[in-house]
């Protein structure tokens, strides 16, 4: 007993100390401390700067070699060029917390939002100043219908975000729900394909196609549970689970009632 | 030790007493009279069980017949039914049940064990029609038996395999999508996927669907004898899984080339995963084969035309499914 409270000890430290780091937000984000009196350009240039250049280069180049470039504090950080990509991606990308990562090779997940909106408009603003590209989607839901859009979720996205876009799997990657996403996100998202996701056309889906899409992503946050309970609208998997659970317990009961046991 | 002699002396006595057997007694032993009336009930449900087994052969070849499923269950399941129930009558009327009680290893009775050895040996000549019995016997045999192996004339022709390149693509035939427009080559961009149907034909045949991605022309890492097969970058393939059939509905793209997983196919029922890279092949998954390729080539319109019919058979390798026909 005596010789394992030692490296229990330790054990116990360690992973303490493990879930105070975990617990941690990503590393602090650098903020001028002038933010009120520069302007917008200026503020989103120094953001960018100071959070974003150490993986995207200078300027929105984009670092995809190994080598330290200049500018970007000794960090051999890896990033594509953001040349292009315009105010879309960058205000998909940040209002869902998917940036910044805090670690280069990290896949972006939505988490906690760092920025502040002012910051968000500033750095958006900037990135969309390094070149042309497209401009944050308008959409409006009002104006697309749901079982259109529901058709049309059906065809280009319910393969991997689910019919009620609870999200899913593709080989090597978590397909996120999209539950939490605003109707400008949703836009956004389909027009950038962020990540492993493919990016859609005008071709694909129009605009007011896009309209219903998002009409049907809103209704399926509250979808209309006949059944009283939609175990996480998985879909068949849990359903199955719960009636061997349920179901084959209620049998096994009944047996159990209705059986005579034999004295051998 | 005490112990030790008490069960030795107990053996040897046993032995002694074992030997002088007395001689078996003459009289046979009474069997019960024939049963006609189960004999009868016996040969109907073993012809029965054949018909059902039949039947079901009947069902699986004809297609067109509605509930085509429902059926099949029904006269299988009859069948193996009316088996377990000949054989219940069998075991029940026919078969003698008499036992023997003795003390291991004393043989109390040796006269009444003779007797039921009798009986057992001479249970057989109780059934007055083996030879009908042995044939209806046969004929369930052959009716279920067949039955089940009816399934695997579906894993494929026996002799021509050509059937299984019956597509509606040609040299020549363009590619439209899903509503019905031309696809032309300028209009396919990277980093997304598009559905393609062959134009004024079914889109019900298995082999009309396809899915095209454009990928960078130095990223291809196709066979020599495909080289020309993608204009452009464009590439494209059979939309049907070559696991179990479903529409290979999910592409996968990466943001960022150097950290990010390759552009990839997947189906979204087992998640097989193929390389469009490289012609379609398998990276992931329960696919036992590439996704079929179909050559294109660019019109003098700019539009997208096959140049030819895939490089493989296009479907499931899976039963079953090249006999059904898609219900409009």
């Amino acid at each position: 007993m005596r010789r394992l409270r030692l490296p229990l000890v330790l054990l116990l430290g360690a992973l303490a100390i493990a879930g105070i780091a975990h617990g941690q937000p990503p590393s602090g984000i650098s903020r001028p401390s002038n933010e009120t009196s520069v302007s917008q350009l200026e503020l989103g240039a120094e953001l960018y700067a100071g959070n974003c250049a150490s993986c995207h280069g200078v300027a929105g180049r984009g670092i995809v070699s190994n080598m330290a470039h200049q500018g970007t504090g000794g960090i051999r950080g890896r990033g594509p060029s953001l040349r292009g990509v315009g105010a879309q991606a960058a205000d998909l990308y940040l209002r869902t917390g998917f940036m910044p990562l805090s670690n280069p090779g990290e896949r972006p997940y939505r988490r906690r939002v760092l920025f502040s909106d002012p910051e968000i408009r500033a750095l958006v603003a900037y990135v969309a100043s390094l070149g042309p590209g497209p401009p944050i989607p308008r959409v409006d839901p009002a104006a697309g219908s749901v079982s259109e859009g529901f058709q049309l979720f059906t065809e280009h996205c319910a393969g991997c975000h689910q019919s009620v876009a609870e999200g899913g799997y593709v080989t090597d990657a978590r397909v996120p729900p999209i539950k939490q996403d605003t109707p400008t996100q949703v836009a956004e998202a389909v027009r950038t394909g962020p990540y492993l996701m493919p990016k859609f056309s005008q071709r694909q889906i129009s605009d007011a196609e896009l309209n219903s899409i998002v009409a049907y992503v809103q209704a399926s946050k509250h979808p209309d549970d006949r059944g009283g309970w939609g175990i996480g609208h998985l879909g068949p998997v849990p359903e199955g689970m719960i009636a061997w659970a349920v179901a084959g317990i209620a049998l096994v009961g009944l047996c159990v009632l209705i059986g005579e046991r034999v004295k051998a | 030790m005490k112990r030790f002699l008490v069960a030795l002396f107990g053996f040897l006595t046993l032995r002694r007493r074992r030997k002088p057997k007395p001689p078996p007694p003459e009289e046979p032993p009474v069997l019960p009279p024939p049963n006609r009336g189960a004999e009868n009930a016996v040969i109907v449900l073993l012809l029965l069980a054949g018909l059902c087994g039949a039947a079901f052969v009947f069902f699986y070849a004809t297609s067109s017949i509605p509930n085509q499923t429902q059926w099949l269950g029904l006269s299988l399941g009859v069948a193996l039914g009316l088996v377990a129930a000949a054989l219940i009558v069998l075991s029940r009327t026919l078969l003698n049940e008499e036992e023997s009680e003795e003390d291991y290893p004393d043989q109390e009775h040796p006269a009444e064990q003779e007797e039921v050895g009798q009986l057992v040996e001479r249970a057989g000549s109780r059934f007055t029609r083996k030879g009908l019995l042995k044939a209806a016997g046969g004929a369930a045999a052959v009716g279920v038996g067949a039955a089940l192996m009816a399934p695997a004339a579906s894993l494929g022709p026996v002799t021509g395999t050509n059937s299984l390149y019956d597509t509606p693509w040609k040299r020549g035939r363009r590619l439209v999508d899903v509503r019905g427009r031309p696809l032309a080559a300028n209009e396919i961009e990277t980093g997304t996927f598009y559905t393609a149907f062959p134009e004024h034909t079914s889109r019900d045949e298995i082999g009309s669907p396809l899915v095209l991605v454009r990928l960078d022309p130095r990223e291809l890492r196709l066979p020599a004898a495909r080289r020309a097969w993608a204009p452009g970058g464009i590439l494209a393939f059979s939309k049907i899984c070559t696991h179990a059939g479903c529409a290979v509905a999910l592409y996968r793209k990466p943001t960022f080339a150097p950290i990010d997983p390759r552009p990839a196919l997947v189906c979204p029922c087992h998640y097989s995963t193929f390389d469009p890279a490289r012609g379609g092949d398998v990276i992931f998954g329960p696919a036992g084969r590439p996704l079929p390729q179909l050559p294109l080539e660019v019109d003098a319109q700019g539009n997208l035309r096959a140049a030819g019919n895939f490089s493989g058979p296009v479907g499931p390798s899976w039963w079953g499914v090249r006999l059904w026909k898609a219900q409009p």
